[in-house]
Protein backbone atom coordinates (compact mmCIF):
# COMPACT_ATOMS: atom_id res chain seq x y z
CA UNK A 1 0.00 0.00 0.00
CA UNK A 2 1.42 3.33 -0.99
CA UNK A 3 0.87 6.34 1.21
CA UNK A 4 -1.55 8.92 -0.20
CA UNK A 5 -1.46 11.26 2.75
CA UNK A 6 1.55 11.50 5.06
CA UNK A 7 1.49 13.23 8.42
CA UNK A 8 5.13 13.86 9.29
CA UNK A 9 6.25 14.84 12.78
CA UNK A 10 3.45 17.38 13.15
CA UNK A 11 3.54 19.50 16.29
CA UNK A 12 1.16 22.25 17.39
CA UNK A 13 1.72 24.56 20.34
CA UNK A 14 -0.74 27.18 21.58
CA UNK A 15 1.50 29.31 23.77
CA UNK A 16 2.70 26.92 26.47
CA UNK A 17 0.18 24.21 25.63
CA UNK A 18 1.27 21.44 23.29
CA UNK A 19 -1.89 20.25 21.54
CA UNK A 20 -0.09 17.83 19.22
CA UNK A 21 3.41 16.53 19.72
CA UNK A 22 5.39 14.87 16.95
CA UNK A 23 2.50 13.01 15.29
CA UNK A 24 3.39 10.83 12.30
CA UNK A 25 1.26 8.39 10.35
CA UNK A 26 0.33 7.54 6.76
CA UNK A 27 -3.05 7.16 5.10
CA UNK A 28 -3.14 4.66 2.24
CA UNK A 29 -5.27 5.08 -0.83
CA UNK A 30 -8.88 3.92 -0.47
CA UNK A 31 -8.72 3.16 3.22
CA UNK A 32 -10.79 4.42 6.13
CA UNK A 33 -8.51 5.60 8.88
CA UNK A 34 -9.83 6.92 12.16
CA UNK A 35 -8.10 9.17 14.63
CA UNK A 36 -9.51 8.57 18.10
CA UNK A 37 -8.71 9.70 21.61
CA UNK A 38 -10.37 11.02 24.74
CA UNK A 39 -11.63 14.62 24.88
CA UNK A 40 -8.79 17.10 24.63
CA UNK A 41 -6.42 14.59 23.05
CA UNK A 42 -5.76 16.98 20.16
CA UNK A 43 -7.83 15.26 17.47
CA UNK A 44 -9.57 18.36 16.23
CA UNK A 45 -6.35 20.36 16.18
CA UNK A 46 -4.68 17.68 14.06
CA UNK A 47 -7.69 17.66 11.76
CA UNK A 48 -7.52 21.41 11.27
CA UNK A 49 -3.81 21.26 10.49
CA UNK A 50 -4.32 18.60 7.82
CA UNK A 51 -6.91 20.81 6.11
CA UNK A 52 -4.79 23.96 6.63
CA UNK A 53 -7.46 25.60 8.78
CA UNK A 54 -4.63 25.92 11.34
CA UNK A 55 -0.91 26.28 10.64
CA UNK A 56 1.46 23.70 12.14
CA UNK A 57 4.13 24.76 14.62
CA UNK A 58 6.53 22.25 13.09
CA UNK A 59 6.32 19.21 10.86
CA UNK A 60 4.32 18.92 7.66
CA UNK A 61 1.50 17.07 5.95
CA UNK A 62 2.10 15.67 2.47
CA UNK A 63 -0.53 14.71 -0.08
CA UNK A 64 0.84 12.72 -3.04
CA UNK A 65 4.25 13.95 -1.94
CA UNK A 66 3.23 17.63 -1.98
CA UNK A 67 3.02 19.71 1.17
CA UNK A 68 -0.57 20.71 2.04
CA UNK A 69 -0.05 22.05 5.55
CA UNK A 70 0.37 25.78 6.25
CA UNK A 71 -1.50 26.74 3.08
CA UNK A 72 -4.99 28.20 2.67
CA UNK A 73 -8.03 25.90 3.11
CA UNK A 74 -9.32 26.54 -0.41
CA UNK A 75 -5.96 25.56 -1.92
CA UNK A 76 -5.92 22.29 0.00
CA UNK A 77 -9.48 21.64 -1.18
CA UNK A 78 -8.36 22.35 -4.75
CA UNK A 79 -5.66 19.68 -4.42
CA UNK A 80 -8.29 17.14 -3.40
CA UNK A 81 -8.25 17.05 0.40
CA UNK A 82 -11.62 18.28 1.65
CA UNK A 83 -12.94 18.45 5.18
CA UNK A 84 -16.49 18.36 6.46
CA UNK A 85 -17.74 20.10 9.57
CA UNK A 86 -20.00 19.21 12.42
CA UNK A 87 -23.64 19.83 11.69
CA UNK A 88 -23.81 23.42 12.92
CA UNK A 89 -21.61 24.53 10.04
CA UNK A 90 -24.00 24.62 7.09
CA UNK A 91 -25.47 27.08 4.61
CA UNK A 92 -28.56 27.72 6.74
CA UNK A 93 -30.71 29.56 4.21
CA UNK A 94 -30.01 27.27 1.29
CA UNK A 95 -31.88 24.14 0.34
CA UNK A 96 -30.09 20.79 0.20
CA UNK A 97 -29.89 21.02 -3.57
CA UNK A 98 -28.61 24.61 -3.56
CA UNK A 99 -25.93 23.67 -1.05
CA UNK A 100 -24.73 20.78 -3.17
CA UNK A 101 -24.78 22.97 -6.28
CA UNK A 102 -22.71 25.76 -4.78
CA UNK A 103 -20.28 23.19 -3.39
CA UNK A 104 -19.29 22.16 -6.91
CA UNK A 105 -17.09 25.23 -7.16
CA UNK A 106 -14.02 23.13 -7.97
CA UNK A 107 -15.78 21.48 -10.90
CA UNK A 108 -16.38 24.86 -12.55
CA UNK A 109 -14.80 25.37 -15.96
CA UNK A 110 -16.05 28.90 -16.62
CA UNK A 111 -14.50 32.03 -15.13
CA UNK A 112 -16.35 34.20 -12.62
CA UNK A 113 -16.93 36.81 -15.34
CA UNK A 114 -18.29 34.03 -17.55
CA UNK A 115 -21.05 33.41 -15.01
CA UNK A 116 -21.92 37.10 -15.05
CA UNK A 117 -22.20 37.35 -18.82
CA UNK A 118 -23.69 33.87 -19.17
CA UNK A 119 -21.00 32.41 -21.46
CA UNK A 120 -21.54 29.03 -23.09
CA UNK A 121 -19.12 27.33 -20.70
CA UNK A 122 -20.93 28.89 -17.76
CA UNK A 123 -24.33 27.70 -18.97
CA UNK A 124 -22.93 24.20 -19.49
CA UNK A 125 -21.44 24.33 -15.98
CA UNK A 126 -24.73 25.35 -14.42
CA UNK A 127 -26.56 22.49 -16.14
CA UNK A 128 -23.86 20.01 -15.12
CA UNK A 129 -23.93 21.24 -11.51
CA UNK A 130 -27.67 20.64 -11.30
CA UNK A 131 -27.43 17.14 -12.74
CA UNK A 132 -24.51 16.15 -10.53
CA UNK A 133 -26.24 17.58 -7.45
CA UNK A 134 -29.26 15.37 -8.15
CA UNK A 135 -27.00 12.36 -8.62
CA UNK A 136 -25.21 12.95 -5.30
CA UNK A 137 -28.44 13.66 -3.46
CA UNK A 138 -29.91 10.37 -4.65
CA UNK A 139 -26.66 8.54 -3.88
CA UNK A 140 -26.79 9.72 -0.28
CA UNK A 141 -30.52 9.08 0.07
CA UNK A 142 -31.50 12.75 0.46
CA UNK A 143 -33.95 12.72 -2.42
CA UNK A 144 -37.04 13.40 -0.32
CA UNK A 145 -35.60 16.53 1.24
CA UNK A 146 -33.73 18.03 -1.70
CA UNK A 147 -35.76 21.24 -1.62
CA UNK A 148 -35.84 21.55 2.15
CA UNK A 149 -33.95 24.43 3.79
CA UNK A 150 -30.85 23.22 5.61
CA UNK A 151 -31.93 25.04 8.78
CA UNK A 152 -35.04 22.81 8.97
CA UNK A 153 -33.17 19.50 8.81
CA UNK A 154 -32.63 17.10 11.71
CA UNK A 155 -29.12 16.14 12.78
CA UNK A 156 -28.84 12.90 10.81
CA UNK A 157 -29.74 14.57 7.55
CA UNK A 158 -27.38 17.43 8.27
CA UNK A 159 -24.47 15.01 8.61
CA UNK A 160 -25.40 13.42 5.29
CA UNK A 161 -25.71 16.91 3.77
CA UNK A 162 -22.23 17.71 5.10
CA UNK A 163 -20.90 14.65 3.32
CA UNK A 164 -22.81 15.58 0.16
CA UNK A 165 -21.22 19.04 0.21
CA UNK A 166 -17.80 17.46 0.70
CA UNK A 167 -18.35 14.93 -2.11
CA UNK A 168 -19.53 17.66 -4.47
CA UNK A 169 -15.95 18.92 -4.63
CA UNK A 170 -14.76 15.59 -6.10
CA UNK A 171 -12.30 14.96 -3.28
CA UNK A 172 -9.56 12.33 -3.23
CA UNK A 173 -9.46 12.39 0.56
CA UNK A 174 -12.49 13.30 2.66
CA UNK A 175 -11.87 14.38 6.24
CA UNK A 176 -14.90 13.78 8.45
CA UNK A 177 -15.19 15.67 11.73
CA UNK A 178 -16.95 13.46 14.32
CA UNK A 179 -19.58 12.07 11.96
CA UNK A 180 -21.21 9.96 14.68
CA UNK A 181 -21.26 12.43 17.57
CA UNK A 182 -24.56 12.63 19.41
CA UNK A 183 -26.20 9.83 17.40
CA UNK A 184 -28.01 6.81 18.79
CA UNK A 185 -27.00 3.29 17.82
CA UNK A 186 -29.27 2.95 14.78
CA UNK A 187 -28.35 6.34 13.39
CA UNK A 188 -24.68 5.57 13.91
CA UNK A 189 -24.95 2.29 12.03
CA UNK A 190 -26.73 4.03 9.12
CA UNK A 191 -23.95 6.61 9.03
CA UNK A 192 -21.28 3.89 9.15
CA UNK A 193 -22.92 2.24 6.16
CA UNK A 194 -23.06 5.58 4.35
CA UNK A 195 -19.37 6.34 4.92
CA UNK A 196 -18.41 2.84 3.73
CA UNK A 197 -20.56 3.36 0.65
CA UNK A 198 -18.79 6.63 -0.08
CA UNK A 199 -15.43 4.84 0.08
CA UNK A 200 -16.51 1.77 -1.89
CA UNK A 201 -18.61 3.39 -4.62
CA UNK A 202 -16.80 6.68 -5.02
CA UNK A 203 -13.24 5.53 -4.34
CA UNK A 204 -12.77 8.27 -1.76
CA UNK A 205 -10.16 7.81 0.94
CA UNK A 206 -11.64 8.68 4.33
CA UNK A 207 -9.87 10.07 7.36
CA UNK A 208 -12.17 10.60 10.29
CA UNK A 209 -11.92 11.97 13.79
CA UNK A 210 -14.27 10.40 16.29
CA UNK A 211 -14.68 9.21 19.82
CA UNK A 212 -17.56 6.77 19.40
CA UNK A 213 -15.57 3.57 19.98
CA UNK A 214 -17.95 0.88 18.64
CA UNK A 215 -18.52 2.82 15.41
CA UNK A 216 -14.82 3.38 14.91
CA UNK A 217 -14.05 -0.32 15.48
CA UNK A 218 -16.70 -1.22 12.94
CA UNK A 219 -15.76 1.22 10.20
CA UNK A 220 -11.98 1.60 10.27
CA UNK A 221 -9.30 -0.23 8.35
CA UNK A 222 -6.76 1.27 10.68
CA UNK A 223 -6.88 3.45 13.78
CA UNK A 224 -4.55 6.07 15.20
CA UNK A 225 -4.92 6.81 18.91
CA UNK A 226 -4.02 10.14 20.48
CA UNK A 227 -3.80 10.96 24.16
CA UNK A 228 -2.71 14.30 25.61
CA UNK A 229 -1.44 15.35 22.19
CA UNK A 230 0.80 12.30 21.81
CA UNK A 231 0.24 9.43 19.42
CA UNK A 232 0.14 6.33 21.59
CA UNK A 233 -0.89 3.62 19.15
CA UNK A 234 -1.55 2.79 15.53
CA UNK A 235 -2.98 -0.39 14.04
CA UNK A 236 -5.99 -2.42 12.99
CA UNK A 237 -9.12 -2.34 15.18
CA UNK A 238 -8.18 -5.71 16.72
CA UNK A 239 -4.67 -4.53 17.54
CA UNK A 240 -6.01 -1.34 19.08
CA UNK A 241 -8.57 -3.18 21.21
CA UNK A 242 -5.80 -5.23 22.77
CA UNK A 243 -3.30 -2.42 23.13
CA UNK A 244 -2.51 -1.81 26.81
CA UNK A 245 -1.65 1.84 26.34
CA UNK A 246 -5.03 2.46 24.71
CA UNK A 247 -6.93 0.66 27.42
CA UNK A 248 -5.01 2.67 29.98
CA UNK A 249 -5.79 5.96 28.22
CA UNK A 250 -9.49 5.26 28.05
CA UNK A 251 -10.05 3.52 31.38
CA UNK A 252 -7.18 4.91 33.41
CA UNK A 253 -4.46 2.69 34.94
CA UNK A 254 -4.70 1.25 38.42
CA UNK A 255 -2.59 3.93 40.12
CA UNK A 256 -4.11 6.81 38.16
CA UNK A 257 -7.76 6.52 39.10
CA UNK A 258 -8.32 10.10 40.05
CA UNK A 259 -7.03 12.71 37.68
CA UNK A 260 -8.23 12.11 34.18
CA UNK B 1 -28.73 34.99 -20.88
CA UNK B 2 -31.05 36.94 -18.67
CA UNK B 3 -34.31 35.09 -18.34
CA UNK B 4 -37.18 37.18 -17.05
CA UNK B 5 -40.77 36.11 -16.63
CA UNK B 6 -43.56 37.97 -18.41
CA UNK B 7 -44.46 39.75 -15.18
CA UNK B 8 -40.90 40.88 -14.68
CA UNK B 9 -40.66 42.29 -18.21
CA UNK B 10 -43.88 44.22 -17.64
CA UNK B 11 -42.60 45.48 -14.30
CA UNK B 12 -39.36 46.60 -15.92
CA UNK B 13 -41.25 48.36 -18.72
CA UNK B 14 -43.54 50.18 -16.30
CA UNK B 15 -40.59 51.22 -14.17
CA UNK B 16 -38.59 52.56 -17.13
CA UNK B 17 -41.62 54.40 -18.49
CA UNK B 18 -42.25 55.89 -15.06
CA UNK B 19 -38.77 57.27 -14.49
CA UNK B 20 -37.99 58.34 -18.06
CA UNK B 21 -41.40 59.57 -19.26
CA UNK B 22 -44.00 59.91 -16.50
CA UNK B 23 -41.82 61.70 -13.93
CA UNK B 24 -40.52 64.38 -16.34
CA UNK B 25 -44.07 64.86 -17.67
CA UNK B 26 -45.48 65.26 -14.16
CA UNK B 27 -42.76 67.68 -13.19
CA UNK B 28 -43.35 69.74 -16.34
CA UNK B 29 -47.09 69.81 -15.65
CA UNK B 30 -46.72 70.83 -12.02
CA UNK B 31 -43.82 73.20 -12.60
CA UNK B 32 -41.95 71.83 -9.60
CA UNK B 33 -38.57 71.66 -11.33
CA UNK B 34 -36.84 71.51 -7.94
CA UNK B 35 -37.90 67.86 -7.86
CA UNK B 36 -35.35 67.13 -10.57
CA UNK B 37 -32.50 67.77 -8.17
CA UNK B 38 -34.13 65.67 -5.44
CA UNK B 39 -34.82 62.74 -7.73
CA UNK B 40 -31.38 62.95 -9.34
CA UNK B 41 -29.86 62.80 -5.87
CA UNK B 42 -31.99 59.79 -5.01
CA UNK B 43 -30.83 57.99 -8.16
CA UNK B 44 -27.17 58.70 -7.44
CA UNK B 45 -27.36 57.87 -3.75
CA UNK B 46 -29.12 54.63 -4.60
CA UNK B 47 -26.15 53.68 -6.80
CA UNK B 48 -23.82 54.13 -3.83
CA UNK B 49 -26.30 52.28 -1.60
CA UNK B 50 -26.31 49.40 -4.09
CA UNK B 51 -22.61 48.94 -3.34
CA UNK B 52 -23.30 48.77 0.39
CA UNK B 53 -26.06 46.25 -0.27
CA UNK B 54 -23.61 44.05 -2.17
CA UNK B 55 -21.32 44.06 0.87
CA UNK B 56 -24.24 42.91 3.01
CA UNK B 57 -24.62 40.12 0.50
CA UNK B 58 -21.23 38.65 1.45
CA UNK B 59 -21.92 39.29 5.12
CA UNK B 60 -20.10 42.57 5.70
CA UNK B 61 -21.67 45.71 7.16
CA UNK B 62 -20.07 48.55 5.24
CA UNK B 63 -20.48 51.95 6.92
CA UNK B 64 -17.73 53.50 4.82
CA UNK B 65 -19.35 54.08 1.45
CA UNK B 66 -19.14 57.86 1.98
CA UNK B 67 -15.36 57.53 1.78
CA UNK B 68 -15.50 56.05 -1.70
CA UNK B 69 -18.16 58.50 -2.87
CA UNK B 70 -15.91 61.34 -1.71
CA UNK B 71 -12.88 59.79 -3.41
CA UNK B 72 -14.88 59.47 -6.63
CA UNK B 73 -16.10 63.07 -6.42
CA UNK B 74 -12.57 64.40 -5.88
CA UNK B 75 -10.94 62.28 -8.59
CA UNK B 76 -13.47 63.46 -11.15
CA UNK B 77 -13.34 67.10 -10.01
CA UNK B 78 -9.53 67.21 -10.03
CA UNK B 79 -9.26 65.58 -13.45
CA UNK B 80 -11.87 67.93 -14.93
CA UNK B 81 -10.54 71.16 -13.40
CA UNK B 82 -6.77 70.52 -13.35
CA UNK B 83 -6.24 68.17 -16.30
CA UNK B 84 -9.11 69.49 -18.41
CA UNK B 85 -10.43 66.01 -19.10
CA UNK B 86 -13.97 65.34 -20.27
CA UNK B 87 -16.28 64.55 -17.37
CA UNK B 88 -17.52 61.42 -19.12
CA UNK B 89 -13.99 60.04 -19.17
CA UNK B 90 -13.40 60.91 -15.52
CA UNK B 91 -16.57 59.08 -14.45
CA UNK B 92 -15.23 55.54 -15.01
CA UNK B 93 -11.78 56.63 -13.80
CA UNK B 94 -13.34 57.88 -10.55
CA UNK B 95 -15.07 54.52 -10.11
CA UNK B 96 -11.93 52.55 -10.89
CA UNK B 97 -9.80 54.68 -8.58
CA UNK B 98 -12.28 54.14 -5.74
CA UNK B 99 -12.16 50.40 -6.49
CA UNK B 100 -8.35 50.49 -6.46
CA UNK B 101 -8.32 52.19 -3.05
CA UNK B 102 -10.84 49.60 -1.86
CA UNK B 103 -8.48 46.79 -2.86
CA UNK B 104 -5.59 48.38 -0.93
CA UNK B 105 -7.70 48.99 2.17
CA UNK B 106 -9.63 45.77 1.81
CA UNK B 107 -6.61 43.47 1.87
CA UNK B 108 -6.00 44.02 5.58
CA UNK B 109 -9.50 44.89 6.85
CA UNK B 110 -11.73 42.41 5.02
CA UNK B 111 -10.48 39.61 7.29
CA UNK B 112 -12.55 41.23 10.02
CA UNK B 113 -16.15 40.18 10.43
CA UNK B 114 -19.33 41.51 11.96
CA UNK B 115 -19.09 44.52 14.17
CA UNK B 116 -15.30 44.72 13.81
CA UNK B 117 -15.45 45.33 10.08
CA UNK B 118 -18.35 47.75 10.58
CA UNK B 119 -16.35 49.78 13.09
CA UNK B 120 -13.25 49.99 10.88
CA UNK B 121 -15.33 50.95 7.85
CA UNK B 122 -17.02 53.66 9.90
CA UNK B 123 -13.63 55.30 10.36
CA UNK B 124 -12.86 55.32 6.63
CA UNK B 125 -15.14 58.26 5.79
CA UNK B 126 -13.52 60.37 8.46
CA UNK B 127 -10.06 59.41 7.22
CA UNK B 128 -10.88 60.45 3.65
CA UNK B 129 -12.48 63.70 4.85
CA UNK B 130 -9.37 64.56 6.88
CA UNK B 131 -7.10 63.58 3.98
CA UNK B 132 -9.08 65.89 1.69
CA UNK B 133 -8.61 68.69 4.23
CA UNK B 134 -4.87 68.12 4.41
CA UNK B 135 -3.82 67.52 0.81
CA UNK B 136 -2.86 70.47 -1.42
CA UNK B 137 -4.40 68.89 -4.55
CA UNK B 138 -7.88 68.79 -2.97
CA UNK B 139 -7.56 72.44 -1.94
CA UNK B 140 -8.33 71.80 1.74
CA UNK B 141 -11.50 73.14 3.34
CA UNK B 142 -12.12 75.50 0.41
CA UNK B 143 -12.75 72.46 -1.75
CA UNK B 144 -12.97 72.48 -5.53
CA UNK B 145 -15.60 74.83 -6.89
CA UNK B 146 -16.82 76.06 -10.28
CA UNK B 147 -16.45 72.64 -11.86
CA UNK B 148 -17.55 72.97 -15.50
CA UNK B 149 -20.65 71.08 -16.53
CA UNK B 150 -20.14 67.85 -18.49
CA UNK B 151 -19.32 68.42 -22.14
CA UNK B 152 -20.67 66.67 -25.20
CA UNK B 153 -20.01 63.06 -26.17
CA UNK B 154 -19.68 62.49 -29.86
CA UNK B 155 -18.49 59.52 -31.85
CA UNK B 156 -17.49 60.07 -35.52
CA UNK B 157 -19.06 63.51 -35.47
CA UNK B 158 -22.37 62.15 -34.20
CA UNK B 159 -23.39 63.84 -30.98
CA UNK B 160 -24.69 61.25 -28.54
CA UNK B 161 -24.91 63.54 -25.53
CA UNK B 162 -25.02 67.31 -26.05
CA UNK B 163 -22.93 69.76 -24.03
CA UNK B 164 -24.69 70.25 -20.67
CA UNK B 165 -23.62 73.91 -20.51
CA UNK B 166 -25.39 74.74 -23.76
CA UNK B 167 -28.66 73.24 -22.59
CA UNK B 168 -31.62 75.23 -21.42
CA UNK B 169 -32.45 72.64 -18.84
CA UNK B 170 -29.36 70.84 -17.58
CA UNK B 171 -31.36 69.57 -14.62
CA UNK B 172 -33.36 67.33 -16.89
CA UNK B 173 -30.17 66.10 -18.56
CA UNK B 174 -28.65 65.28 -15.18
CA UNK B 175 -31.85 63.52 -14.18
CA UNK B 176 -31.76 61.34 -17.29
CA UNK B 177 -28.07 60.58 -16.86
CA UNK B 178 -28.50 59.64 -13.20
CA UNK B 179 -31.49 57.43 -13.98
CA UNK B 180 -29.60 55.77 -16.80
CA UNK B 181 -26.66 55.01 -14.51
CA UNK B 182 -29.01 53.76 -11.83
CA UNK B 183 -30.78 51.39 -14.25
CA UNK B 184 -27.39 50.12 -15.45
CA UNK B 185 -26.18 49.57 -11.88
CA UNK B 186 -29.24 47.68 -10.76
CA UNK B 187 -29.35 45.62 -13.95
CA UNK B 188 -25.76 44.55 -13.24
CA UNK B 189 -26.63 43.84 -9.61
CA UNK B 190 -29.66 41.79 -10.59
CA UNK B 191 -27.60 39.77 -13.01
CA UNK B 192 -24.83 39.22 -10.48
CA UNK B 193 -27.15 38.14 -7.69
CA UNK B 194 -29.09 35.75 -9.92
CA UNK B 195 -26.00 34.15 -11.42
CA UNK B 196 -23.69 31.63 -9.80
CA UNK B 197 -21.67 34.58 -8.45
CA UNK B 198 -24.63 35.49 -6.27
CA UNK B 199 -24.85 31.90 -5.11
CA UNK B 200 -21.18 32.03 -4.10
CA UNK B 201 -21.71 35.35 -2.29
CA UNK B 202 -24.64 33.85 -0.38
CA UNK B 203 -22.54 30.84 0.63
CA UNK B 204 -19.94 33.22 2.07
CA UNK B 205 -22.60 35.23 3.86
CA UNK B 206 -23.95 32.10 5.49
CA UNK B 207 -20.69 30.40 6.38
CA UNK B 208 -17.24 31.54 5.32
CA UNK B 209 -15.41 28.52 6.69
CA UNK B 210 -17.62 26.06 4.86
CA UNK B 211 -17.25 28.16 1.71
CA UNK B 212 -13.47 27.97 2.05
CA UNK B 213 -13.60 24.22 2.62
CA UNK B 214 -15.32 23.65 -0.73
CA UNK B 215 -12.52 25.47 -2.50
CA UNK B 216 -13.87 29.02 -2.77
CA UNK B 217 -11.12 31.60 -2.49
CA UNK B 218 -13.01 33.68 0.01
CA UNK B 219 -10.32 36.36 0.38
CA UNK B 220 -10.39 36.96 -3.39
CA UNK B 221 -14.19 37.12 -3.65
CA UNK B 222 -14.33 39.52 -0.70
CA UNK B 223 -11.85 41.86 -2.41
CA UNK B 224 -13.69 41.68 -5.73
CA UNK B 225 -17.03 42.46 -4.11
CA UNK B 226 -15.55 45.30 -2.04
CA UNK B 227 -14.01 46.73 -5.22
CA UNK B 228 -17.35 46.55 -7.07
CA UNK B 229 -19.09 48.12 -4.08
CA UNK B 230 -16.60 50.97 -4.00
CA UNK B 231 -16.79 51.38 -7.77
CA UNK B 232 -20.50 52.13 -7.37
CA UNK B 233 -19.65 54.54 -4.57
CA UNK B 234 -17.07 56.31 -6.74
CA UNK B 235 -19.45 56.62 -9.70
CA UNK B 236 -22.26 57.98 -7.54
CA UNK B 237 -19.94 60.46 -5.84
CA UNK B 238 -18.36 61.71 -9.08
CA UNK B 239 -21.76 62.36 -10.66
CA UNK B 240 -22.92 64.10 -7.51
CA UNK B 241 -19.93 66.44 -7.56
CA UNK B 242 -20.59 67.27 -11.18
CA UNK B 243 -24.19 68.27 -10.49
CA UNK B 244 -23.29 70.40 -7.51
CA UNK B 245 -20.34 71.74 -9.56
CA UNK B 246 -18.33 71.65 -6.35
CA UNK B 247 -16.71 69.20 -3.96
CA UNK B 248 -15.86 69.89 -0.33
CA UNK B 249 -14.47 67.58 2.36
CA UNK B 250 -17.96 67.75 3.86
CA UNK B 251 -19.74 66.66 0.66
CA UNK B 252 -19.88 63.12 2.06
CA UNK B 253 -19.52 62.71 5.81
CA UNK B 254 -20.02 59.88 8.27
CA UNK B 255 -23.77 60.59 8.37
CA UNK B 256 -23.95 59.90 4.63
CA UNK B 257 -22.15 56.59 5.11
CA UNK B 258 -24.67 55.66 7.79
CA UNK B 259 -27.51 56.69 5.50
CA UNK B 260 -26.23 54.47 2.68
CA UNK B 261 -26.42 51.57 5.10
CA UNK B 262 -29.86 52.58 6.39
CA UNK B 263 -31.16 52.75 2.80
CA UNK B 264 -30.29 49.08 2.42
CA UNK B 265 -31.84 48.12 5.75
CA UNK B 266 -35.02 50.02 5.03
CA UNK B 267 -35.46 48.71 1.50
CA UNK B 268 -34.61 45.15 2.43
CA UNK B 269 -31.34 43.22 2.49
CA UNK B 270 -32.91 40.28 0.70
CA UNK B 271 -33.96 42.23 -2.37
CA UNK B 272 -31.74 43.65 -5.09
CA UNK B 273 -33.99 46.66 -5.52
CA UNK B 274 -34.14 47.27 -1.77
CA UNK B 275 -31.50 50.02 -1.75
CA UNK B 276 -33.33 51.90 -4.52
CA UNK B 277 -36.63 51.98 -2.67
CA UNK B 278 -34.90 52.59 0.65
CA UNK B 279 -33.05 55.63 -0.69
CA UNK B 280 -36.24 57.08 -2.17
CA UNK B 281 -38.26 56.65 1.00
CA UNK B 282 -35.52 57.81 3.33
CA UNK B 283 -34.63 60.87 1.25
CA UNK B 284 -38.22 62.00 0.76
CA UNK B 285 -39.17 61.04 4.30
CA UNK B 286 -36.56 63.41 5.65
CA UNK B 287 -37.67 66.24 3.37
CA UNK B 288 -41.38 65.76 4.09
CA UNK B 289 -40.70 66.04 7.81
CA UNK B 290 -39.07 69.43 7.28
CA UNK B 291 -42.32 71.13 8.33
CA UNK B 292 -42.04 69.66 11.80
CA UNK B 293 -39.08 71.93 12.51
CA UNK B 294 -37.04 71.06 15.55
CA UNK B 295 -38.84 67.72 15.97
CA UNK B 296 -37.74 66.57 12.51
CA UNK B 297 -34.92 64.29 13.69
CA UNK B 298 -36.97 62.88 16.56
CA UNK B 299 -39.94 61.91 14.37
CA UNK B 300 -37.67 60.68 11.61
CA UNK B 301 -35.65 58.37 13.82
CA UNK B 302 -38.74 57.12 15.66
CA UNK B 303 -40.36 56.19 12.36
CA UNK B 304 -37.16 54.47 11.26
CA UNK B 305 -37.00 52.40 14.43
CA UNK B 306 -40.68 51.53 14.06
CA UNK B 307 -40.14 50.50 10.44
CA UNK B 308 -37.30 48.19 11.39
CA UNK B 309 -39.31 46.62 14.20
CA UNK B 310 -42.42 46.04 12.13
CA UNK B 311 -40.62 45.14 8.89
CA UNK B 312 -37.26 43.66 9.85
CA UNK B 313 -36.75 42.41 6.30
CA UNK B 314 -37.31 45.81 4.76
CA UNK B 315 -40.10 47.52 2.87
CA UNK B 316 -39.96 45.11 -0.06
CA UNK B 317 -40.90 42.18 2.19
CA UNK B 318 -44.34 43.77 2.37
CA UNK B 319 -44.84 43.33 -1.35
CA UNK B 320 -43.68 39.70 -1.33
CA UNK B 321 -45.96 38.83 1.55
CA UNK B 322 -48.89 40.14 -0.43
CA UNK B 323 -47.85 37.97 -3.37
CA UNK B 324 -47.66 34.92 -1.15
CA UNK B 325 -51.06 35.52 0.36
CA UNK B 326 -52.63 35.78 -3.06
CA UNK B 327 -51.30 32.29 -3.68
CA UNK B 328 -48.25 32.90 -5.85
Amino acid sequence: MSALLEVKAVTKRFGGLTANHNISFDVAENEILSVIGPNGAGKSTLFKMISSFLPTTSGEVLFKGERISNLKPHIVARKGVVRTFQETTIFKSMTVRESVIVAQHLRAKASLAGYFWGSKTALADVAAFGAYADELIDFLGLGDIRNELASNLPQGHLRALGIAIGLATDPTVLLLDEPFAGMNHDETMQMVALVKKVRDDRGVTVLLVEHDMPAVMNISDRIVVLNFGEMIAEGTPTQIQNNEKVIEAYLGSADDEIGV
Amino acid sequence: MLKLTMGQWIGLGVFLAAIFIAVPALIAASGRTDFYFTLTSVALLSIASAGVWLMFYIGRINIGQGAFALIGAYVSAILVTKAGMSFWLTLPIAGLFAAFVAVLIGLPILRLRGVYFAMISLVLTQVVTLTALALPITNGAKGITSIPLPGAISIFGLTLVPDFASMENSRLAFYYTACFLMVLTFAAMYRLVNSRLGHICRSMQQNEELAASIGINIAYIRIVVFAISSFFGGIGGAMFGSIAQSVYPSTFVVTDSVNFMLNCFLGGLGYVFGPMLGTLVLYFGWDLLFESGKYQLLIYSSLLIAAMLVLPNGLLSLRLDMFRRSGK
